[in-house]
């Protein structure tokens, strides 16, 4: 399963294929599930298609990145595009934690409960 | 670390159209402590690798190869899934406890659930930095003692504990990475310590 590292020697291949943006709205959090709204069309930027045929079915951030072997900072920018285009649509995880850094007690029962269930 | 051969399927098992939440524990320790071999043990998916790159400007303190002209550095992490049911879905990441691995920790892990620190006992001072960073990212965690067959000396998870200097509410717990259910046991230990946790908060008013 070791595969080959991105070219990151060759930060100009990275600004290739997210055409040089560089915005807010690109934090994405790893797990946030992606679902796509269309299919690919012709023309498109292959990651674009890409994409879009990955996520058919409820896709992470992070598994974008390893299917498509691109940093995640690099899928967050192609992802904002489908975003913003209405193209794909995100399901983000739950709403962040309470102060003390800690999820409620029901979502941890309902962890706890799929674990043991595996 | 990753060298186990595995029937798991590959990414392209998908997830249920109704999973919604995604959630993450993340596996911290040194090299070849068995970090991967433990996502692999408890993953419906074949474990699998991915990076993030960040620009020297933003690696603070870190000491770039002065003999490299790269302007970005990688940290490579590994992770495995587990649908807990058919909304939510757990996403388990291994990662390296290196210094540079710490300055993405926000941008890679704010809002994890908890961390497991898996700690191989011939070199136990590996984790000391990695428990540091996540009482000072205030993750809450539990400690994993990985037992290798070829230990020499048996420390008890008492003596790893004073090694570590580990505050008393810190569940320790031993395992076999290798064994599904005992890498099943590790993460019920963490997620059954943060569930006390947010019991305790949840009854202060």
């Amino acid at each position: 399963m070791r595969r080959r590292p991105v070219d990151t020697g060759d930060p100009d291949r990275l600004y290739t294929v997210t055409g040089g943006r560089h915005r807010a709205g690109e934090s994405l959090d790893l797990v946030t599930l992606l679902v796509s709204e269309c299919e690919p069309t012709a023309g498109m930027q292959s990651e674009h298609a890409r994409i879009l045929e990955l996520c058919r079915h409820p896709t992470a951030v992070v598994e974008v990145a390893a299917e498509l072997r691109l940093p995640i900072t690099v899928v967050r920018i192609l992802l904002a595009d489908l975003l913003d285009a209405g193209r794909v649509t995100a399901r983000h995880p739950r709403a962040a934690p309470s102060l003390a850094g800690l999820p409620d007690s029901q979502l941890l029962k309902e962890v706890l409960h799929g674990l043991r269930n595996i | 670390m990753g060298s186990a051969t595995s029937e798991l399927p590959s990414l392209r098992l998908p997830l249920t159209d109704r999973a919604e939440t995604g959630l993450k524990i993340v596996v911290v320790g040194g090299f070849g402590v068995g970090k991967t071999t433990l996502v692999r043990s408890v993953s419906e998916i074949r474990p699998l690798n991915t990076e993030e790159v960040m620009t020297r400007a933003g690696v603070g303190i870190d000491e770039p190869d002065p003999a490299s002209r790269k302007s970005t550095t990688t940290v490579a992490f590994d992770f495995g899934r587990i649908s807990l049911n058919d909304r939510m879905v757990l996403y388990l990441f291994g990662a390296p406890g290196q210094e540079r691995f710490w300055f993405l920790w926000d941008r890679l892990f704010a809002g994890t659930l908890g961390a497991v620190v898996l700690v191989d006992t011939r070199r136990v001072d590996d984790c000391w930095y990695a428990i540091d960073r996540l009482e000072h990212h205030r993750t809450p965690f539990v400690v994993a003692v990985n037992r290798f067959e070829q230990d020499g000396v048996r420390y008890s998870l008492g003596e790893i504990r004073q090694a570590l200097a580990l505050p008393a509410h810190v569940p320790m717990v031993e395992c076999d990475a290798r064994d599904r259910q005992s890498a099943k046991d590790v993460l019920i230990t963490l997620v059954d310590h943060l569930y006390d946790m947010a019991m305790a908060q949840e009854a202060t008013p």
